[in-house]
């Protein structure tokens, strides 16, 4: 891991009326390295989120970002208005100064959506959406990706598809991922560290040891028998479009579905 | 055809030009409820304006520009703002300024003109006013366009992407506030939306980009006050609803149009 700090919040405090939001947060992100929250609803885990990204003051403690920092945000799966007319590569370079068709075809391409640029918005299903989304962010040479539940809407095969996709562009790009995310299992396997919110840091470390933390077991305990276990496994074969079992080729990276 | 006729043609033309413009933006921030609080505050500010003998334009651009920012501070803050609060704001000034109406001293004054409009009406001053207005917005609307655009999508989306959202916001509202005073003689406080939101919803079908559906918008607004005022003429009817009837009209055809490929 890096040791350029991309953004820090230190002590960071919020109520709304009598409500705590947030107690005493602290987090860090660093380049190349994804940092997940977890925690149940109403958790603050959003919040947190808002606060990093300067769209909501916190009562209390720092906000520190890398001066310069350009960040990319992938907000929770919203709704389009139907009377907007607006096309897919509109939309993805809605915020360039001057339209730029080949950065944007460049983004679409990395996330796969290349085939979807003269399509309206509205027509895209969520896992298209989400790709877009990221397309977007992309754009902007991000140093830092927020992602607000990426996998909202997305189907179960999307989903792994979509957090392997994050993963590989951070290679290629090496930002830091800041996410929020629901998806235990998928998250386990692809992040270098968990945070685990519940209005104040319940738990924080590398993953494998979060899911033994005794705070992480009492807040996801029923999850875990209702199959949403966290385990680490390696696949001995794979399957064919038909569902065939086929064997796995040597130096072959496990795929899921 | 008579002198009035051309005059009133003439500053028709520069409210739906502007009123398309604005309008699509109100339709896709799901904004129709902002036009009607406005457009009803208006009438506070004629009341004013003729309390205090002076300009009535000036007043009603004074009212509504602060109910505008007010409006602007209460979307900002939802712990505050709810659509029954704005609508508390437009009721109350609607009925505020007409009961002050009535207090003047004096002065018999046509109330029916400041609700449904008076086009018929207009001075040359009126039309030099109003071509100045619309001037005005389409060059503001063109600086604001792209992050007016990008905010009506997604506001933290475009602010996180280094969009000012209140302020492009505050300048937008300002100029519908600006429009509803020069708008306000075409159709009156009553109907004004209808010129915002009707052209707007009738463009939708034929528009592809954001941009289309803005001029298509001023197209059908254009045509539906040239039939308005036909109809008026022909028929003797009041011209600032046959106005908002043809346009009716024109979105009714837009849905049963085959779309275009």
């Amino acid at each position: 891991m890096s040791t350029t700090l991309l953004a820090k919040l230190e002590h960071i405090s919020l109520r709304m009326g009598q409500r705590v939001i947030l107690h005493d947060v602290d987090l860090k992100v660093y380049p190349e390295s994804v940092l997940t929250l977890i925690g149940p609803n109403g958790a603050g885990k959003s919040t947190l989120l808002r606060v990093m990204l300067g769209l909501q003051k916190a009562d209390g403690g720092k906000v520190w970002r890398m001066p310069g920092l350009r960040v990319g945000y992938v907000p929770q799966k919203f709704h389009f208005d139907r009377l907007l007319p607006l096309t897919v590569e509109r939309f993805i370079g809605l915020n360039l100064s001057r339209h730029d068709a080949v950065a944007i075809r460049q983004c679409a391409h990395e996330t796969g959506v290349s085939d979807l640029l003269p399509q309206a918005v509205q027509s895209l299903s969520g896992g298209e959406f989400q790709r877009v989304l990221l397309a977007r962010a992309l754009l902007n040479k991000p140093h830092l990706l927020v992602l607000d539940e990426p996998g909202q809407g997305v189907d179960v095969s999307g989903l792994s598809e979509l957090y392997q996709l994050i993963n590989r562009l951070k290679q290629q790009h090496g930002y830091g991922v800041l996410m929020v995310s629901h998806d235990l299992h998928l998250v386990m396997a692809s992040t270098d560290q968990v945070l685990c919110l519940n209005r104040h840091i319940c738990c924080f470390g590398q993953p494998e040891a979060v899911s033994r933390h005794p705070e992480y077991l009492r807040l996801f305990g029923d999850s875990r028998t209702a199959g949403l276990a966290v385990y680490t496994h390696h696949h001995d074969h794979q399957h064919d479009v038909h569902g065939c079992v086929v064997p796995l080729q040597e130096g072959e990276e496990h795929k899921h579905g | 055809m008579d002198d009035f006729i051309w005059r009133a043609v003439l500053v028709g033309l520069a409210v739906v030009l502007m009123s398309g413009l604005l309008g699509v933006f109100l339709l896709w921030r799901r904004m129709a409820y902002f036009g009607d609080t406005l457009s009803h505050s208006a009438l506070l500010g004629v009341a004013l304006g003729l309390m205090t003998g002076t300009n009535l334009n000036v007043w009603i651009m004074l009212v509504c520009g602060v109910v505008a920012l007010l409006m602007l501070y209460l979307q900002h803050n939802p712990a505050l703002g709810s659509d029954a609060l704005l609508g508390i704001i437009g009721h109350s000034a609607l009925a505020l300024g007409t009961v002050a109406l009535t207090f003047l001293p004096g002065v018999r004054v046509d109330l029916m003109a400041y609700l449904f409009g008076d086009i018929l009406a207009v001075s040359r001053t009126d039309i030099a006013l109003t071509w100045g207005l619309a001037v005005f917005v389409m060059a503001v609307m063109a600086w604001i366009w792209r992050p007016l655009l990008s905010l009506s999508v997604h506001a933290e989306l475009a602010q996180v992407e280094g969009v000012n959202v209140w302020r492009v916001s505050a300048v937008y509202m300002l100029l519908i506030a600006l429009m509803v005073s020069v708008a306000m003689k075409v159709v009156g406080v009553l109907l004004l939306t209808a010129l915002l939101i009707i052209p707007a919803a009738a463009a939708r079908r034929f528009a592809k980009t954001p941009e289309q559906m803005a001029v298509l918008a001023v197209m059908v607004g254009m045509l539906a006050l040239l039939a308005g005022v036909g109809i008026s003429l022909q028929l003797d009817t009041p011209t600032g609803p046959s106005v908002v009837v043809a346009a009716s009209a024109l979105f009714v055809l837009a849905q049963l149009m085959p779309r275009s490929a």
